[in-house]
């Protein structure tokens, strides 16, 4: 591999280690998801600012969507912020961190 | 860390391109905004290259991406929604781009009302270029103020970069609209000085005369490169490097600082004398 010839330290081997598992739980998650991948999380986005708004009034920048994927399971994290009416004491965050389960 | 907090955002938008692939634009737009991030500089990097992303990969945030610079343009979310935060420095975003659909997805107006966003945020904006000269590459640099052509010491890089100096001269913003020029400067990468005191490469000097722009920087080959990409760290954050070491000069040489490039290999450390002083 070396274009040297130089022996590289025995650390060479862990990162490329950790390049493969990095690859691996990549592409399964493209592989699965296709072309029409994460697409839907704009729709579900769009979808879950109507539930809300049907309730309270809430703006677009008051949804934030997190996603953390892992070998076996990812984890969507859904946070919305909803105002309270009083000008001065908004509150920080009304669902914190509620953690959502997807594509197990 | 953070000096420039009270000032206004720089708001300076830079490409970093090539035309051929493969000679280092991810590598060294990831490595330039962190070691602008470093400096205290809020930064954000923007991959370009829709349909192909790396640079989320080569950032180590690619298990974080939800939504992207297309969902963006297209009016599926907000910006802050699909900026990421680097978790290494937090002066550090990345904005990667969609994997899903094609380059027509771009639209020069919608990357146009993303910069502007961008540019009352942040005080640098590193654009991350495609290979080639087709719609990505162009909308990556019609915006740009100033242009990073990264090459390697080779002949089909050296005529591509030249290719893309052509165009950054004429198919930009400044160059149609403003009668400004960007202002272009290169990148050696993969810079191998045994293989040139072997006369098997071209010099800097070589490449220099050729494409007559100044020099930013120069760096080595180096078994650095790879690790950092293994493992996802922009080389200028992995642990010490010559490879790092000279994107760092490079950064400093960026932001006006009159330093000297020293060609510093990663094999032979005897180099470093051997000063470059041509810096025009």
């Amino acid at each position: 591999m070396s274009l040297f010839g130089f022996s590289l330290r025995p650390r060479r081997p862990k990162s490329a280690q950790t390049a493969k598992d990095r690859l691996q739980i990549l592409l399964a998650h493209e592989r699965r998801d296709g072309s029409d991948g994460p697409d839907y999380l704009p729709m579900l986005q769009a979808d879950i600012l109507a539930v809300i708004r049907k309730y309270t009034k809430i703006k677009e920048d008051d949804v934030d969507i997190r996603m953390e994927r892992n070998d076996d399971i990812s984890s969507l994290e859904i946070n919305i912020e909803i105002p309270s009416e009083g000008p001065e004491k908004s509150i920080a965050s009304a669902l914190p961190g509620r953690r959502m389960k997807s594509r197990g | 860390m953070t000096q420039l907090k009270d000032k206004a955002p720089l708001g300076k938008v830079i490409v970093i391109t090539s035309g051929k692939g493969g000679v280092g634009k991810t590598t060294s737009a990831a490595a330039i905004a962190a070691a602008l991030a470093k400096r205290g500089h809020k930064t954000v990097v923007i991959d370009f290259d829709v349909g192909l992303r790396n640079l989320d990969m080569i950032m180590g945030c690619e298990r974080r991406v939800v939504f992207d610079f297309i969902n963006v343009i297209q009016g599926e979310a907000r910006l802050k929604q699909a900026l990421i935060r680097d978790k290494r420095l937090d002066t550090l975003w990345i904005l990667p781009t969609s994997q899903t659909r094609d380059k027509d997805a771009l639209t020069q107006e919608g990357v146009e009302k993303v910069l502007n966003e961008l540019k009352e945020q942040f005080d640098y904006i590193i654009c991350d270029s495609p290979a080639g000269i087709e719609r990505g590459a162009q909308l990556a640099m019609y915006f740009a103020d100033e242009a990073v052509v990264v090459t390697n010491p080779e002949v089909s890089s050296v005529r591509d970069s030249d290719r893309v100096l052509g165009l950054l001269a004429s198919k930009t913003k400044r160059a149609e609209s403003e009668g400004t020029e960007v202002k272009a400067q290169v990148l050696l990468t993969r810079h191998d000085q045994r293989r040139i005191d072997a006369g098997e490469m071209m010099t800097i000097e070589d490449v220099l005369e050729i494409l007559a722009v100044p020099l930013l920087g120069v760096i080595p080959e180096s078994p650095a490169i790879l690790r950092a990409s293994n493992v996802g760290m922009p080389v200028v954050l992995d642990e010490p490097s010559a490879a790092g070491r000279s994107y760092e000069t490079a950064v400093a040489r960026l932001l006006g600082e009159d330093v000297d490039m020293h060609m510093e290999g990663e094999k032979r450390p005897g180099f470093f004398s051997r000063l470059f002083g041509a810096s025009a």
